[in-house]
């Protein structure tokens, strides 16, 4: 098969000027755009000051991986424009060796956007747990001051029910939750290991058998919000989920007192309040 | 042909056999499901339908039923005289739902005592062999037929452990000791909603929630409402 030399004839431009040029404007260019316009798209939305901190996150996060993005993606498409093989030739491409320069920059600039990242992270989920269990002793308090609702989470094989220790320890089977209210969240399970994920709040908290697991969470908007088990827990997994909603403090004392009529008869039956309950009966469990 | 080539399709015959032998079986695993059985129609009054759904539960299913799991408990449904075991119901929506369910079995306890209260019935009542009431004691509880979806749930009351003439297989008889519980439900829009059961009744299984608390058919199912 016949080669042909490559011609040196024409001055090869400076690639590595040119590529870092168009970069750079581009990653200019492209970022705070991502940022404007994406970020306020970001998942999960504004329900909570937990969920609206994930979306500053995910803004975090967007916004640093864009650059990074236009890096790989500059570089191929420059690649593919400018060291193409020419029609009808086939030419052998010149040694590749090291260039340290390139390879250190590569090292330090990713080593410098994860360690960022990393202690960014860290220090957000000091911010109230960040909408994400603690376990029984929560490390990370909120800060604001006022009284928190603690409100009990009860999952069982497959559903959630739900308890007020402030109000008479009544149970019922939907989540509602006062506006502008710190809820002190009490996640525990009756069987085997669930996962309560209310998505528009941004919280998600393991649910254990005889755990107590505290997330806190500060609903902002009055609206509903999904909640759904993430935990693989069996047959009826994907049917364990149900919606909640967020009301003013008004509407939620009502309804507080409407739960309270309508579950008078069963709650003569309830535990009195725990953290966590032993899973009974295992009359027939093995 | 040479012994070499014999070999070789000998493998591949074999091959092909035992591969054609797990897709068949994996194929009919995916797609067993129980029979649909359509409630029983009932009269319409004032414009609403009705229809008639009348169940059985069961300590064990037994061997006609379930050969290869004759002690699991279990639902069964009528339909046209017989009992069926099937926990996949068919009801018209926007109308009216008579439930019957005839409960053979003993009592187990709720795990959550909350359940103990009937939810989700048109008068938030049910009758127990005739008697009115909005709520068991949930140590009686046997089972639950419960509709979460809907918001229906409504603990079943066991059979107490002295009475005579217990049922052990199914299908079970009016002559043997057992429970009536009736109640009624009102349906709206059609769609697909799952039942289940929500005593840990699974003898012998972990927490009480395995074997027929995990397989369609048995403890749980679906309400198709058209």
């Amino acid at each position: 098969m016949a080669t042909a030399e490559p011609s040196h004839g024409a001055r090869e431009p400076d690639h590595a000027r040119r590529f870092g040029a168009i970069w750079i404007v581009s990653s200019l260019i492209a970022t705070p755009l991502v940022v404007l316009l994406v970020g306020p798209i970001m998942p999960p939305g504004g329900g909570s000051e937990q969920a609206q901190g994930h979306v500053t996150d995910n803004t975090v996060l967007i916004g640093m991986a864009t650059p990074v993005l236009l890096l790989v993606l500059t570089y191929l498409i420059y690649a593919i424009v400018y060291f193409r093989q020419p029609k009808g030739a086939v030419l052998e491409g010149p040694a590749v060796s090291g260039n340290s320069r390139v390879q250190t920059s590569w090292i330090v600039i990713t080593s410098v956007l994860v360690l960022t990242l990393a202690v960014y992270g860290t220090v957000r989920l000091t911010a109230d747990g960040a909408g994400g269990g603690q376990g029984p002793s929560p490390a990370f308090t909120p800060s604001a001051s006022g009284k928190k609702l603690p409100v009990q989470v009860i999952a069982q094989e497959w559903y959630f029910t739900y308890r007020y220790p402030t109000y008479g320890d009544i149970e019922t089977p939907h989540l509602v939750l006062p506006v502008n209210q710190m809820i002190e969240l009490h996640v525990t399970s009756l069987d085997i290991i669930h996962s309560f994920w209310a998505y528009q709040l941004g919280v998600k908290a393991d649910a254990n058998p005889n755990v107590d697991n505290i997330v806190f969470v500060k609903p902002t908007k009055v609206a509903t919000f999904e909640v759904r088990c993430a935990e693989l827990c069996g047959i009826w997994h994907g049917y364990m989920f149900d919606h909640g909603r967020v009301v003013r403090p008004a509407v939620f004392q009502a309804w507080i007192a409407e739960q309270r009529r309508r579950f008078a008869s069963t709650h003569k039956y309830l535990p009195p309040f725990s953290t966590k309950y032993i899973p009974e009966p295992t009359r027939r469990g093995g | 042909m040479s012994v070499l080539a014999k070999k070789l399709l000998g493998i591949g015959i074999g091959v092909a056999i035992a591969a054609a032998l797990i897709a068949l079986y994996v194929a009919a695993w995916a797609t067993s499901a129980p029979p649909t059985i359509s409630a029983a129609s009932g009269p319409t009054a004032a414009g609403v339908g009705s229809a008639q759904l009348t169940l059985q539960t069961v300590a064990a299913i037994g061997p006609d039923y379930s050969p290869a799991h004759p002690d699991w408990v279990s639902y069964l449904v009528r339909e046209k005289g017989r009992w069926v075991h099937s926990t996949i119901y068919r009801v018209p929506a926007h109308s009216l739902v008579h439930i019957t369910v005839l409960q053979y079995d003993g009592d187990s306890g709720l795990r959550n005592p909350f359940m103990a209260q009937v939810q989700g019935t048109t008068t938030g009542m049910m009758a127990v062999d005739g008697k009115s009431t909005d709520s068991i004691n949930p140590e009686e509880a046997s089972h639950t037929f419960a509709v979460p979806q809907l918001g229906i749930f409504v603990p079943l009351p066991g059979v107490p452990e002295e009475a005579p003439n217990q049922c052990e297989f199914a299908p079970c008889t009016l002559a043997q000791a057992h429970r009536t519980i009736s109640f009624t439900i009102r349906t709206g829009a059609k769609g697909r909603f799952r039942w289940q059961c929500f005593v840990p009744c699974a003898a012998g299984w972990i927490d009480g929630n395995g074997g027929p608390m995990q397989t369609l058919g048995y403890m749980g199912g679906f309400l198709e409402v058209v």
